[in-house]
This record gives structure tokens, C-alpha cells and sequence, in this order.
């Protein structure tokens, strides 16, 4: 009604986004870094890692909270780049090439990932994280034992000195940044990576357009009330499985852009934490478990990574050591997971507690899907 | 029509659940155009048979049922709904089935949405067309228009009064073009008696375009206003079939409940004396959706039953929503001289308020707890009651007995239908679903209770009933009571003061005993004319 009571509802809804925006600021002078830099490693940043939070969409939309599965696709398009490197098939060729691999196997991978999310319904988030762990054996064993002795990869730079298994380390020289210097601009003074910047846009064009349609419509219906939306005839489990498989296949194209930019690649460890470093920057944007849009994706990509630029720095400065700012940035990511997904916990539950005085209907599904958080909550923060 | 012959017809249809038999040899036929006013007590299975009729899974999982369904003279057997909905049935059910986050005009045409085809549709098929909202909004817009009411189509379900909610759920099958037989399961029970009237015009719109009826209701005299013909269930057998010509509100009740029900004034004649002032409001006002409160100024005494009328949409049911913290709400409200915090329903809970909301089908409840679980539930979170220290004071645990005893005593007072204590309650019919939630808040024997409509989609036997206890409740332990109902003569049986609301404010309060023409002057605005012409509109 009056003034003051939206400005406090303004700060209530926007509380996470506002601290990190004051950390941040707050971290930026200790830090010595020149604007100058800060500006340019944000550019990069969002051109490195803004596809993959957007990946984390659909998945929300359709009421089946943060997809950890994302995961995934990322080890989908390590495969394709695994491939692309083998056969020396460079520049953005490669880059479509790895693509091109990492879609049908993402697509199964989310069949798979969705298949069993709907056997877990109100725990999504724990499962698709526990399932995350059980693919990445069956990806580590594909990798370090069949790669070489069953399929057939030759590139000796790839391969492990005893024949078969793939190197720890992969360097991607021929496809690095190619897709950032396919179309790189320099506009007062800052190098803008345009052609990255080009296919998050048409991503997002995609992702509003895709909300407009009758499946984005079905999504939705399936994210507010799964019971409702069955009962008018809306395929529940399907639309469910539809939307994690988009999300992987767009997690698979994300980790390639992520890795070309990075120019080299952790074979066994480097999707170990995407998933956890989208969900962390979605969060800080101010999306929630229930509800996210792509300014939350933008805003806390921006946010998260201004964030982690500057703390080592100022940690360094301030205590004489960086590693408090590493540390600090560790906590941070984890903090903010677990805050969020405790407090959506809490409204869940505080949601249920009202129905059940007796004043107002309530929906059982939302006090299910409480529970699911505080138990990702306690997954997230060990 | 009369060459016609039956569009349905059931045949000898039984239904037992578990040995527990609900219906028995049931039998009636329908023709095109016809509407079927189908009574019963609380439980005497009527829900239950349109389950039948709307292929409900339910039905099967509790092994089906015996006899025949038959349309067109064929029989059919359906497996789930979606079959019944190709064969042209549709069904306004006793709980809603709308999604809260949605539109009227989303909900209305919910998974048949007009689409416009892409591309894309070639590849991936029919779901990557897009969404044509300007036609959802004309459609469901024509749905609404045929139904006679107005409805806002871009508003959310969750900022809706329940009335608008039955709107928006009938319009939903009244927009689908197959639509021949429409099963109407007590769509009348959250609704105002003037919304009811509009709904009734609706369906006898409906019926004259050739769709046949089938209308549960406890309102008898809307039953044999709108109805055809009748079918009375009583505890599972149709123990009358006839049409509606020259049949009495007071010939079916008898018929439904095989004895002779009259409600009359419980308290002809006692002296009422009332302790100091219990509850006083002052400048209120709530933000309700289609009940908006302006000003409402008044005053309570302990012992007293306080009654608000008034037509719908003029507030009255805002004012317990307000107080009780649901909506937006503003002003002066002291309990016991101590202000009440607006906005925080537990607190008010906390300082012995309680409140039945108007708004109860199947809300409130935990559906797949038990009675004693439902019944005793508010009473240990707000009240610490019915917990029993253990391992000195350590730990509590629920005093399991007395929970039963104190749900047993409900069952008794409330004449529940169940078959024990520990029954699921999804497992009760929508009426003695209702009278739990009743029991619920008598359990937390508030100093001051506000019940909103409480007796809708209740019996008429158990209507008496309800009443009975409230007033018993109000003698025996002096709980003060404030009725909000749009049924004047229930008000005028028990209240000791009755207010009439209009436009959002009081237009005056009146004596229970006052001329009847009198009420109706005060709801009409006839009397505030004068002092607020400037404000209405
Ligand atoms: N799923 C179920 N399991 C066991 N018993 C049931 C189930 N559903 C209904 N019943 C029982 O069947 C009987 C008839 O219930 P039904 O819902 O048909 O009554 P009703 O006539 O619609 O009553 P009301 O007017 O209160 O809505 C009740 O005694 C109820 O307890
Ligand atoms: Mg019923």
C-alpha cells in the first residue's frame, strides 16, 4: 500500500542480491584492482560461464527446483571436445564438432537423469545430485580405461603413455577461445567476445520464445501443480523428462564455450563443479528454488564473479594471505547454496504450518518439496 | 424431446468400499436437456456415484463396482477420466482442480490452449506451437459470458474469492465443445445465495442449448428451483425418483432423512446477560479480492453470538479474514484491550481467536492423516494440549488417548460419518469432511470463534446440528462468537445481534428478532444511501 511498505518488500525480496552487491562493492578497493580490469574479467566471465547458468531454466520452470544433473551434459561435451582434440579437428569446426557429439549423448544422459527424477518426485535436487556422483564413475571409467582399448582414440598428445586411458590434463590449443575470437571486438578499450555474446542472446530469445509455447505453458502448469496439471491431461512425467533433457543438452553446449574460453581442460575433475558454480550464481542473482528469469542468470553471473575477482586480492591485502580470499570464496559459494535453499525450506514449511491451522488450503506438494531442500541443504554444505 | 431416448442411464449400480456398502441397486435415467437435482444426507454416496459416472481411478482401485452406465443406450465403462471427457462428460468436483498460480483464462482452458503452429512443429510435434493468448482470452471470456457472471480473466486463482474460484471451474467445462452431460458435485456450497441464483440462471441457460444436468446440492430450494426432476439417496438407495412439479423443500427433507426436520428459535424466550467487551473493531478495513471491508466499526461482549449479513461481495466475509490475518488489513482491533497484529494468523491464534474459514473444501485438512491426527492438531501446536511429558520432561509425546477420546466426543456432538476414529480423512465425504474442520476449532475451545458460512455443503439434518453445538458451545463454556453466513435464518436462530454489511460497511445491527423486512431494507442500502452516496461505484 503505502511507500515504505514496498521499498521493505523490495529489500525482502531482493535481500541476497543486495548483500552480495554490497560485499562486492565492499571488496573492490581493498582489493587495488583497476576498474580498468575488473570491467574486462566480468565481460569474459559472462561470456565463459552465462550459458551454463541459463542451462538451470527449464528445470525450475517446471517445478523440479536447481538441476545438479546438469552435470551431465557438461561430461557430454567433455566427451565431444575428448573427440574433437583426437581426430585434430580445430576452430570453431571443433567446437561444432565436440557439439554435435555431446548432443545425442546428452540427450540420454537427461533421459536417463529425468527418468529417474520422476521416481523422486519432491526430492529432485538430492537425487539429481547423488546421480551426478554415479555417472561421473561410469564417465571416469569410460574415460581412463575404454577410451584407447575399446574405442579407438590415436592422437598420442591425448592418450596415456601405457595406450589407453586419456591424459590428466587436456590442452584444447586448437580450439581455444576460437569461438571468443571468431568475432572479437574492442570497444573503449575493452576486448568483447561478440560471437559468445551472440549465442547466449539467441539462448535467451530461445529461452523467452520457448515460454510462449504450449510445452513452456505445460512446464509451468507442471511446476506449479503436478496433481492439477495431470488431471486436465498434461503428460506429467514426460513434459518433467522433457525439460531436464533441454537443460543437459544446453549444460553440454555450455561446458564447451566454458572450456574453449579456459583453452585447457581437467579430463577427471573439470565438471565437478559446474553444476555448483551455476547454481551458487543463479542463487545470487535472486532467483529461488520455485522461480528464476534470465536477469537473475545475468546479474548473479556478474555478481558471483566480480565477487570471486577481487577477494583473493583483497584477502591478500588485508590479511597477507590469498588464501583467506579463496577460502572466503569456497564459503561464499557453499553459504549462499545452502542459505537458499534452507530458507526456501523454511518458507516451505512456514507455508505449510498456515494450511494447517485450518485458515487457508495449502498444497502438500510444497512441504514435500521443503524437506527436499533442507536435505540438499545438508548434501550442499558438507 | 419426450421421443427421445435417454442420452445416460444407470442401471442397478452398486458400491461397496471395503465391505462398507455405499450404494445400492441405484437406478435413474437422464435426457438431453434435462436437469437432475441429486440429494442425499452427508455420505449417503452421491459423490460416489458420479465418481462412477466420471471414471474416477479411485472406483477401480477399491475394486470397482457393479451394474451398468450406459450413454446412448451403449454401455461404457471408463478407465479414467479423459475417456469419460471423449464421451462428452464433464465434472465440477466437490474440491477444486485449479492451479493457484494461473489465470481464469489460463485455468479455463487449461491443456487446450488455442495454438498457433511453428516451424518447429514438423520436428517436434503439436507442443512447440505457440500460445495464442489473445484467443485463450476470447474463448474463455465466451465461456464465462455463457455462464452469465463476471469474472475477471486475467486475474490470478490465488487473489480470488472461492465464488469466483466455482466460476472459473465450470466455465473450464462449459469451454470444452464435446460437453453433453455436466455433473455439478455441491457447486453451490462455497457460493453466496446470489451467486447461487446466477449460477442457477446459467445452468438453465445451459440445459435449454440441449447439455443435460446432473446438480447435487444441499439448498433444496435450489434444487427444485432449477431442477427437473429428482433422485433422493439415502444411505445408498434411491429411495425416490419423481419429477419436480409440486414437491416441498419440507418432502425432501423427509424423504432424505426419513423424519421431519423444523428449525425453529433454540432460545425463545431465555434472558441473555453478556460480560464486559470481548473483541472491539475500529476503522477496519481488508484488502479481500471481491470482498473489500472499508470501514467497519463494532463492538462484542463476552458470551455474545455476533452475526454479519449481507449480500455477496458487500464484505462481510472479509471481515474474519482480516482479523484473522489472511488479507491485508488495516485498522484498530483489540482482543481483551490487548491490540491484534493484523498480518500474523498464528498470533492471533495465540490470543484465542480461532476461525472456520468460509473457504474449507478439503482445505485445512490433512488428508492422509487421521481424524483424531486432523481434529487434535491445532489444539498441540498452538496450545501445547494433548502432549504428555515423558523421561521428566525431556521429551513430549502425543497422548494418543486422548486424542481419541476427545475425537470420539466430535464424532458424537457432530454425528460424523466414519467407520472409526483413525479413518484417513480423504476417506470421509465432503460434508463430515466439512464438520471436522468445525471440530477442529471447537478443539481449541477459543474465547472468541469466527465462523464464516458454517453450513455449507452441510445436511439439513446436520445443519441443526452444527448450530446446536455452536449455541451449546457459547452456553456452556461462554465461547463468544462472531457468524459470518449469508443464510439470514440461520443467523436469526442463534444470534443475539445480528450486523448487516453493505458496501464494505455496517449498515446497521439489528435484533434477531427484528422484522424481516427490516433486514432486507439495510441489505438493499436502502438506509445508507443518504450518508454514503458519494462513495459507492
Ligand atoms: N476412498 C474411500 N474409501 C473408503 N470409504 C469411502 C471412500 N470414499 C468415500 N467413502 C465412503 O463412502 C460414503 C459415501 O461418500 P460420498 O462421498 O459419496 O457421500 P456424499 O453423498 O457425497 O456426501 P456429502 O454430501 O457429504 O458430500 C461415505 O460413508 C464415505 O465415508
Ligand atoms: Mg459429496
Amino acid at each position: 500500500m503505502s511507500g515504505k511498505k514496498s521499498l521493505g518488500r523490495f529489500f525482502t525480496e531482493n535481500a541476497v542480491v543486495i548483500i552480495f552487491l554490497a560485499l562486492t562493492i565492499a571488496a573492490i578497493p581493498p582489493s587495488g584492482l583497476s576498474f580498468q580490469y575488473i570491467i574486462q574479467e566480468m565481460i569474459t566471465r559472462l561470456g565463459r560461464n552465462t550459458f551454463l547458468v541459463l542451462a538451470l531454466l527449464l528445470p525450475i520452470f517446471a517445478g523440479m527446483g536447481l538441476n545438479f544433473g546438469m552435470t551431465l551434459g557438461a561430461m557430454s561435451g567433455q566427451i565431444g571436445l575428448i573427440l574433437a582434440i583426437n581426430w585434430n579437428i580445430g576452430g570453431v569446426e571443433g567446437l561444432l564438432f565436440a557439439a554435435l557429439v555431446g548432443t545425442p549423448i546428452s540427450v540420454l544422459m537427461g533421459y536417463i537423469c529425468g527418468a529417474v527424477l520422476n521416481k523422486a518426485k519432491g526430492r529432485e535436487m538430492v537425487t539429481g545430485y547423488i546421480l551426478a556422483f554415479f555417472i561421473n564413475g561410469v564417465y571416469q571409467f569410460v574415460v581412463l580405461y575404454m577410451m584407447g582399448s575399446i574405442f579407438p582414440i590415436k592422437n598420442p598428445a591425448i592418450v596415456l603413455s601405457r595406450g589407453y586411458g586419456i591424459r590428466n590434463t587436456l590442452n584444447l590449443e586448437n580450439v581455444r577461445q576460437s569461438l571468443d575470437d571468431l568475432l572479437m571486438l574492442k570497444v573503449g578499450g575493452f576486448l568483447i567476445p561478440v560471437a559468445t555474446f551472440l549465442i547466449i542472446g539467441l539462448l535467451c530469445v530461445f529461452v523467452v520464445w520457448f515460454k510462449k509455447t504450449k510445452l513452456g505453458q505445460d512446464m509451468r502448469a507442471v511446476g506449479h501443480d503436478m496433481t492439477v496439471a495431470e488431471a486436465a491431461g498434461v503428460p506429467v512425467d514426460r513434459t518433467r523428462i522433457i525439460a531436464i533433457i533441454i537443460s543437459t543438452v544446453l549444460a553440454s553446449f555450455g561446458q564447451i564455450i566454458f572450456l574453449q574460453n579456459m583453452g585447457n581442460m581437467a579430463t577427471y575433475n573439470a565438471h565437478d563443479q559446474t553444476s555448483f558454480f551455476a547454481v551458487a550464481a543463479i542463487l545470487v542473482g535472486g532467483a529461488s528454488v520455485k522461480k528464476a528469469s534470465i536477469p537473475n542468470v545475468i546479474i548473479g553471473v556478474i555478481l558471483l564473479h566480480v565477487l570471486y575477482v577481487v577477494t583473493p586480492r583483497a584477502g591478500q591485502n588485508l590479511f597477507g594471505s590469498a588464501m583467506i580470499g579463496e577460502y572466503f570464496r569456497q564459503f561464499i559459494g557453499y553459504g549462499v547454496i545452502a542459505l537458499t535453499l534452507v530458507l526456501y525450506a523454511w518458507k516451505a514449511r512456514q507455508g505449510a504450518a498456515r494450511a494447517r491451522e485450518g485458515l487457508r488450503g495449502g498444497n502438500s506438494a510444497t512441504a514435500a518439496a521443503g524437506t527436499a531442500a533442507a536435505d540438499t541443504a545438508k548434501g550442499g554444505a558438507k | 424431446m419426450a421421443q427421445q431416448g435417454p442420452l445416460l442411464s444407470v442401471e442397478h449400480v452398486s458400491k461397496e468400499f471395503y465391505g462398507n456398502i455405499v450404494l445400492h441397486d441405484v437406478c435413474f435415467d437422464l435426457k438431453a436437456g434435462e436437469i437432475l437435482g441429486l440429494v442425499g444426507e452427508n455420505g449417503a454416496g452421491k459423490t460416489t456415484l458420479m465418481r462412477i459416472l466420471f471414471g474416477m481411478p479411485v472406483i477401480a482401485q477399491t475394486g470397482g463396482y457393479k451394474g451398468r452406465v450406459c450413454i446412448d443406450g451403449n454401455e461404457v465403462n471408463f478407465s479414467n477420466p479423459f475417456d469419460a471427457l471423449d464421451a462428452g462428460i464433464g465434472m465440477v468436483h466437490q474440491e477444486f482442480s485449479l492451479i493457484p498460480g494461473f489465470t481464469t483464462t489460463e485455468n479455463i482452458v487449461l491443456n487446450r490452449e488455442s495454438m498457433k503452429p511453428t516451424f518447429l512443429n514438423e520436428v517436434f510435434g503439436d507442443r512447440m506451437s505457440v500460445l495464442d493468448r489473445p484467443d485463450m482470452k476470447k474463448r474463455a471470456e465466451s465461456a464465462i459470458a455463457k455462464l452469465g457472471v463476471r469474472l475477471d480473466s486475467d486475474m490470478l486463482i490465488s487473489e480470488m474469492p472461492v465464488g469466483h474460484k466455482q466460476f472459473t471451474e465450470i466455465a473450464r467445462e462449459i469451454n470444452r465443445e464435446k460437453t453433453r452431460i455436466l455433473v455439478l458435485d455441491e457447486p453451490t456450497a462455497v457460493l453466496t445465495e446470489t451467486e447461487a441464483e446466477v449460477l442457477l440462471v446459467a445452468l438453465r441457460n445451459l440445459a435449454k442449448q440441449g447439455i443435460a444436468i446432473i446438480f447435487i446440492s444441499h439448498r433444496l430450494h435450489e434444487v427444485i428451483q432449477v431442477a427437473d426432476r429428482i433422485v433422493v439417496l439415502r444411505d445408498g438407495l434411491a429411495v425416490k425418483d419423481t419429477a419436480v412439479a409440486g414437491v416441498s423443500v419440507r418432502d425432501i427433507a423427509s424423504w432424505m432423512v426419513g423424519r421431519s426436520i423444523a428449525a425453529e428459535r433454540l432460545d425463545a424466550g431465555e434472558k441473555r446477560e453478556f460480560g464486559p467487551e470481548i473483541l472491539s473493531v475500529e476503522h477496519l478495513w481488508v484488502d479481500m479480492p471481491g470482498e473489500t471491508v472499508r470501514d467497519i466499526n463494532f463492538a462484542v461482549k463476552k458470551g455474545e453470538i455476533f452475526g454479519f449479513g449481507g449480500l455477496a461481495g458487500q464484505g462481510k466475509l472479509g471481515i474474519p479474514n482480516g482479523i484473522m490475518g489472511l488479507f491485508p488489513a488495516g485498522g484498530a482491533v483489540k482482543l481483551h484491550g490487548k491490540p491484534v497484529e493484523l498480518d500474523e494468523p498464528r498470533k492471533a491464534l495465540e490470543m484465542g481467536m480461532a476461525f472456520v474459514s468460509e473457504d474449507r473444501r478439503g482445505v485445512g485438512l490433512l488428508l492422509d492423516e487421521s481424524l483424531e491426527w486432523n481434529i487434535a492438531f491445532t489444539a498441540m501446536q498452538i496450545h501445547g494440549q494433548y502432549l504428555k511429558p515423558v523421561l521428566g520432561k525431556l521429551l513430549k509425546i502425543r497422548d494418543e488417548a486422548g486424542m481419541r477420546k476427545l475425537t470420539l466426543e466430535y464424532i458424537g456432538i457432530l454425528d460424523i460419518k466414519c467407520t472409526s476414529p483413525s479413518q484417513k480423512a480423504k476417506e470421509l465425504s465432503g460434508g463430515n469432511q466439512q464438520k471436522i474442520c468445525l471440530a477442529k476449532a471447537f478443539a481449541l475451545k477459543p474465547d472468541l470463534l469466527f465462523v464464516s458460512e458454517p453450513t455449507r455443503g452441510i445436511d439439513v439434518g446436520a445443519k441443526k446440528l452444527v448450530l446446536d453445538t455452536l449455541h451449546k458451545y457459547n452456553r456452556e463454556y461462554g465461547m463468544t462468537i462472531v457468524m459470518v453466513s449469508s443464510e439470514l435464518e440461520e443467523l436469526r436462530s442463534i444470534c443475539d445481534r445480528i450486523a448487516i454489511v453493505d458496501e464494505g460497511r455496517i449498515a446497521g445491527i439489528l435484533a434477531p428478532t427484528a422484522d424481516i423486512a427490516e433486514f432486507g431494507l439495510l441489505m438493499s442500502g436502502e438506509k445508507t444511501e443518504a450518508v454514503q452516496g458519494a462513495n459507492r461505484g
